[in-house]
């Protein structure tokens, strides 16, 4: 584990080809880390997330996607995600590939893979059209019962990515409020990199709180408000003018283009862009 | 009386349904986004046995004060009696059978209820492309009944949804035997112009009742099978003051 700048950590851990999660449901979503990536360019990613949202919009819309493993693509409260629909529905930038799940299917595979194991198992997707279109949802009878089951693929990215409220200067995460599959994410991940919202020298208690401990993690970078218009609970929360305000931005391919070079690629890093875009830190 | 929207009434009305099964032993309600969240939250603060919240990023027993935008909103976190992980909220509370009421919105009803918020058209080209399943096809498939409250079209409710995301009766009676579902399937669909349930001898979902003011020939046409109305239709009663004080209230909090 080492405690570096998030430019410094996605140059060393994620490369093009890469499959990448970056997670968080609602809350503790990594945009800054999604922001560094459009920075340097990542291309032909695989990107993988339950609820692609703003910052899969945004990396989706820059380039820099190929394939998409997803079970909820939407903004959530607002409606579409608009670089998303292009993709899928017009090509543009270019063709997005997609696996497509549930949710109780996604986080049967994120366990899976924390686990080490093959695949994992649920009573799901039964009589849908789901496993018509994606290969990656399979039947399996149980040997004890004979009942029939879906069996799904674990998922074991190459790199999880994840914003944490904080972590001590050993590299131990400590994460609370909405949890998601941010520890599945981790931990199914070959390497791990956490933004956190500060670095202390001992965490102290919080009711509920998780602790990631640092040998699971690579690198943790300190990016205070690194979720926005996501949220850390304790420190900041979900800003849901932002949201409002990514659909018209985002509907207009020239207006999204034109808002990524102005605020991601224009601006150093992520305390550059809050300044450009007008938020606190 | 007071005026009132095609949109109040159908909240209010999902509202209700709610009150009494939460007064009838049934209050643990998985709530999507949107209009569920909705009508969900006015039942709380209406009826002395209030539904139990779940959202499905991990809140249990969710009190928000006002209406979330997102299911993961802060507010709805803080206000839980518990905060689980995602893997959990699916694996030991909705797949074990811990969820009485699946309370569901979608893009595409059918005849038999299934649901649709994957794509509008083909899958391969999709005319509009959807956001997908997310929580939805577990909680239709598990919850012990399902409640379903979407605005009605010709194009909305159709007499096949271009792509199945959740289940309701499949082809008709007899497929969630089939395929050994556990839940009971949707009991109930509420829409902006009337109230309908499945009909017990074929599962087709059928028009027990009429909004006030609403016509026959308002709902035929709002629909896109040949849709069939209750021998005893009903009309639903017309939003009370206090039913929309509270709903207005709590949309301006």
């Amino acid at each position: 584990m080492t405690i570096c700048s998030l430019r410094e950590a996605v140059a060393e851990h994620v490369h093009d080809g890469d499959t990448l999660a970056l997670e968080g449901f609602t809350h503790l979503i990594p945009h800054a880390a999604a922001h560094e990536i459009i920075r340097q360019g990542r291309r032909n990613l695989h990107l993988v997330r339950m609820t692609p949202d703003v910052a899969y919009d945004q990396l989706i819309g820059s380039g820099c996607v190929t394939k998409l493993t997803f079970s909820w693509g939407g903004n959530p409260g607002v409606g579409s995600l608009q670089r998303f629909r292009d993709a899928v529905e017009n090509q543009w930038p270019h063709p997005l590939e997609i696996e497509e799940h549930s949710h109780a299917g996604m986080a049967t595979r994120y366990a899976a893979g924390a686990a080490g194991l093959p695949f994992g198992i649920l009573r799901g997707y039964i009589g849908t059209d789901l496993p018509k279109h994606t290969d990656s949802i399979k039947t399996i009878e149980c040997p004890f019962t004979g009942e029939l089951l879906a069996a799904v693929p674990a998922i074991n990215p190459d790199v999880g990515i994840i914003h944490a409220q904080r972590a001590d200067r050993h590299g131990n995460v400590q994460i609370w409020g909405l949890l998601g599959v941010q520890k599945e994410a981790v931990l199914a991940s070959s390497r791990s990199i956490v933004t956190v919202e500060e670095i202390v020298d001992e965490l102290p208690d919080v009711a509920g709180a998780i602790v990631l401990p640092a040998w699971v993690v690579n690198a943790v970078c300190h990016v205070p408000n690194g979720a926005h218009p996501s949220f850390a609970m304790g420190f900041s929360v979900r800003d849901n003018s932002f949201y409002k305000a990514w659909d018209p931005i985002s509907k207009d391919r020239d207006a999204f283009l034109a808002w990524i070079d102005k605020h991601v690629i224009g601006t150093a890093d992520f305390a550059e862009y809050c300044e450009s875009v007008g938020i606190d830190v | 009386m007071s005026e009132y929207t095609t949109d109040e009434l159908m909240i209010v009305n999902a509202a209700r349904h709610l009150g009494a099964l939460a007064a009838a032993g049934k209050p643990q309600c998985f709530v999507g986004i949107g209009l569920p969240s909705t009508a969900a939250n006015l039942a709380r603060r209406l009826y002395p046995i209030e539904p139990v919240l779940i959202y499905e990023s991990g809140c249990i027993g969710s009190k928000p004060t006002r209406l979330p935008l997102s299911i993961g909103d802060g507010e709805l976190a803080e206000t839980s009696d518990a905060v689980i992980s995602v893997p959990e909220i699916f694996a030991y509370w909705l797949q074990a059978g811990r969820i009485d009421i699946g309370f569901l919105s979608g893009a595409q009803l059918d005849k038999f209820a299934n649901i649709n918020s994957t794509v509008i058209g083909s899958y391969e080209s999709p005319k509009t492309r959807l956001p997908g399943a997310g929580g939805a096809p577990e909680i239709a498939a598990s919850a012990g009944a399902v409640m379903v409250i979407m605005r009605q079209s010709a194009r909305s409710f159709v007499e096949r949804c271009d792509f199945r995301t959740s289940i309701g009766y499949g082809d008709g009676k007899g497929d969630r035997e089939k395929f050994g579902l556990r839940g009971g399937g949707p009991k109930w669909v509420i829409t902006d112009l009337a109230m309908m349930e499945p009909d017990p001898e074929t599962c087709e979902l059928v028009v027990v009742a009429l909004h006030p003011g609403v016509t026959r020939e308002q709902v035929v046409a709002a629909t896109g099978w040949d849709v069939r109305f209750a021998d005893d239709l009903a009309t639903t009663d017309e939003p009370s003051t206090v039913e929309l004080d509270a709903l207005r209230a709590l949309q301006a909090a």
